[in-house]
């Protein structure tokens, strides 16, 4: 697909989609004239177990379902030769959570995945992020009639760590999505977590946690696509910025198309910032065009301490640092519970611990 | 023995047409064992009087003085003065999502007594309490007061209170949102702890019925940010009948 201009594929930072994005901190990921190698970067952890199976496949064989207008997203797709395919049969019950952890090598590259959640199906997959690299990524997740989903992304990269990637549900017929985005590490993460329905019926829940320390520019561009009659979504970000050099991007695109006819779509964004100086932008944006619907809303608030809570916690002879943690923690604890896996919940609270501790807490 | 003494207390919040001063010189003082019942239109600074002696921040104590045996009140920081064993029941309590009950519990017994409670004794006290005021003990694991109704809010300050143990509590409308039973389970709540800790109670009500229950010593009718009568139980019930249409014209 190099046929595509070359400016096309390079973004200025002028355009909606990049102005929030410094450019300059992407190593060259964004520019087409940076050369990125074609890497399969995820495997899975353990064993293949009763239910599912994993399979590299060519990327001809598996072609991407969905469209994206992602400049980097495209060229991840043009990239990359081979698919990493993890499929959940059909009518599997898959008690134990999958795993999967992706390590990125020395050079930048570019890979795609895809998750079969076969009919009726039910599982959670678990995707792990951590150590250094440059990573352009999609995982295109496909539902299945009455499939249940769980995906789970982690971001705990470490502190150089570039991640641009897109993480996209199709929802089927009945099926149900419940994504837990967490983005806790890496230097520059843009993460594009999207769904639309390919038939009615389908729920979608997305909920994310992000915490941004000095010099981290953490971005979460979410869109839901209503494009089908009777579908459900639930969107909840939530993101802690901690340092004067902290930076978060939140965008919350929910389109209800004319033939969207019954959806029910609400949308929140919260951020608490516990230093001047850091900036949360948080847009979240909904496009109505039928008056069909069974409800449709959004809300979006930052903001620094709620003083009435720490006042209450204080009241009980709790001290104002202990309030505080307690607050925070909450604030984290309300998603990272969500997890349900015990060890994941603990790691990630620890490492939430230990992030504020360097910076003080405050 | 423990005794409360507000002297000359004036408050005001800070707004944007400067400092509103809200209460205007109260006297009052308040020892172990004894109720104390507040009553008064609303509006009146009731709550402003309870969140002072607690140190909320919105506050500005603009005069007077608040001391806990002796010992200055308004110096010391919000947990200091839950440390000295003040408690402030609230009007409306507070939700903290995502910290569990237990947690807060727990959290703030450790504060208020130096160490953490034994896991296995702390455990059972908590269930205890609960029980005796009829609380799910599934509530422990809820974040504290999200999605409570009204009266199982009041219900967990009460908890709290006998949990915590303090020398002086005031209940700002704890009767407030209570049905029947509720209001039967809270005050028997507030009358054991009074009892175990020779409790002394500033008991901030709009309605006789609780008085009932948790029988005051003294009433005291606040209007326009001060005391202006004060009396026995039966006055309470002059003003549940009449009103307090003869304190605020004036
Ligand atoms: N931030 C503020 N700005 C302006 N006025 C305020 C502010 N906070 C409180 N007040 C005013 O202070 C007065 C006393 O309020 P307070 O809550 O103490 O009354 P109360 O006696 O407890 O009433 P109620 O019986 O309704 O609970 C009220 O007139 C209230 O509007
Ligand atoms: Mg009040």
């Amino acid at each position: 697909m190099s046929g595509l201009p070359t400016n096309y594929l390079t973004p200025t930072g002028r355009e909606e989609a990049w102005r929030f994005t410094p450019l300059k901190r992407l190593n060259g990921m964004h520019d087409s004239a940076t050369s990125v190698i074609d890497r399969i970067s995820i495997e899975l952890v353990g064993s293949v177990r009763t239910g599912f199976n994993i399979e590299t496949v060519s990327a001809t064989e598996l072609p991407p379902k969905s469209t994206t207008e992602d400049v980097i997203i495209q060229r991840v797709r043009a990239t990359a030769s081979k698919v990493t395919h993890l499929k959940i049969d059909k009518e599997a019950i898959v008690s134990e959570p999958i795993f999967l952890k992706r390590s990125a090598g020395v050079e930048k590259e570019f890979s795609r995945t895809v998750v079969t959640a076969g009919a009726h199906s039910k599982a959670t997959v678990v995707v792990e992020n951590e150590g250094a690299g440059s990573i352009g990524e999609e995982i295109e997740i496909r539902l299945e009639a009455g499939a249940n989903l769980t995906f789970i992304s982690l971001q705990e990269w470490n502190e150089n760590a570039i991640h641009l990637g897109r993480h996209h549900a199709i929802v089927g017929r009945d099926a149900n999505f419940n994504s837990i985005t967490i983005t806790v590490g890496g230097s520059l993460v843009r993460l594009l977590p999207t769904v639309e329905y390919s038939d009615q019926g389908g729920s979608a829940e997305l909920l994310g946690l992000y915490f941004a320390t000095d010099g981290q520019h953490l971005e979460h561009r979410v869109h839901v696509e209503h494009g089908i009659p009777n579908g459900k979504s639930r969107v909840t970000y939530k993101g802690i910025l901690a340092g004067a050099q902290a930076r978060t991007v939140w965008i919350g695109d929910v389109f209800i198309r004319g033939n969207a006819e019954g959806t029910d779509t609400y949308e929140l964004n919260k951020n608490l910032l516990l230093t001047d100086g850091a900036r949360a932008d948080s847009v979240p944006n909904l496009e109505i065009e039928t008056g069909q619907i069974v409800g449709a809303g959004h809300a979006s608030t930052t903001g620094r301490f709620d003083d009435e809570q720490l006042f209450y916690l204080m009241s009980r002879g709790i001290p104002m640092s202990e309030a505080r943690r307690l607050v925070i923690r909450g604030f984290f604890g309300e998603i990272v519970n969500k997890i349900g896996i015990e060890s994941v919940e603990e790691r990630l609270m620890n490492r939430i611990d230990s992030q504020l501790a360097k910076v003080g807490g405050q | 023995m423990s005794q409360l003494v507000i002297k000359g207390l004036q408050v005001g919040v800070e707004t944007d047409s400067g400092m509103t001063e809200i209460l205007r010189g109260v006297d009052l003082t308040i020892n172990s064992g004894e109720v104390h019942a507040i009553m008064g239109p609303n509006g009146s600074g009731k709550s402003t009087l309870a969140y002072s002696i607690a140190g909320h921040p919105k506050y500005t104590i603009t005069g007077g003085s608040v001391t806990l045996d002796g010992v200055d009140v308004l110096e010391m920081s919000v947990d200091e003065r839950a440390k000295a064993g003040l408690f402030l029941a609230m009007q409306y309590p507070v939700e903290v999502p995502g910290v569990s009950v237990a947690n807060f519990l727990r959290t703030a017994a450790t504060a208020l007594r130096g160490e953490a409670p034994k896991v296995r004794t702390w455990v059972g006290e908590v269930k205890e309490a609960m029980s005796k005021l009829a609380m799910d003990p599934a509530f422990s694991e809820r974040s504290v007061n999200e999605g409570f109704s009204g009266g199982e809010k009041k219900r967990h300050e009460i908890l709290q209170m006998e949990l915590l143990k303090p020398k002086i509590a005031i209940l700002d409308e704890t009767d407030s949102g209570l049905d029947v039973d509720a209001l039967r389970i809270v005050s028997e709540g507030v009358n054991r702890v009074k009892q175990e800790q020779n409790l002394g109670i500033m008991l901030i009500t709009h309605y006789t019925r609780i008085l009932r229950y948790i029988k005051p010593d003294f009433v005291h009718v606040f209007a326009g940010g001060k005391i202006v009568e004060e009396g026995g139980p039966e006055l309470a019930e002059r003003l549940e009948e009449k009103g307090y249409a003869q304190y605020v014209k004036a």
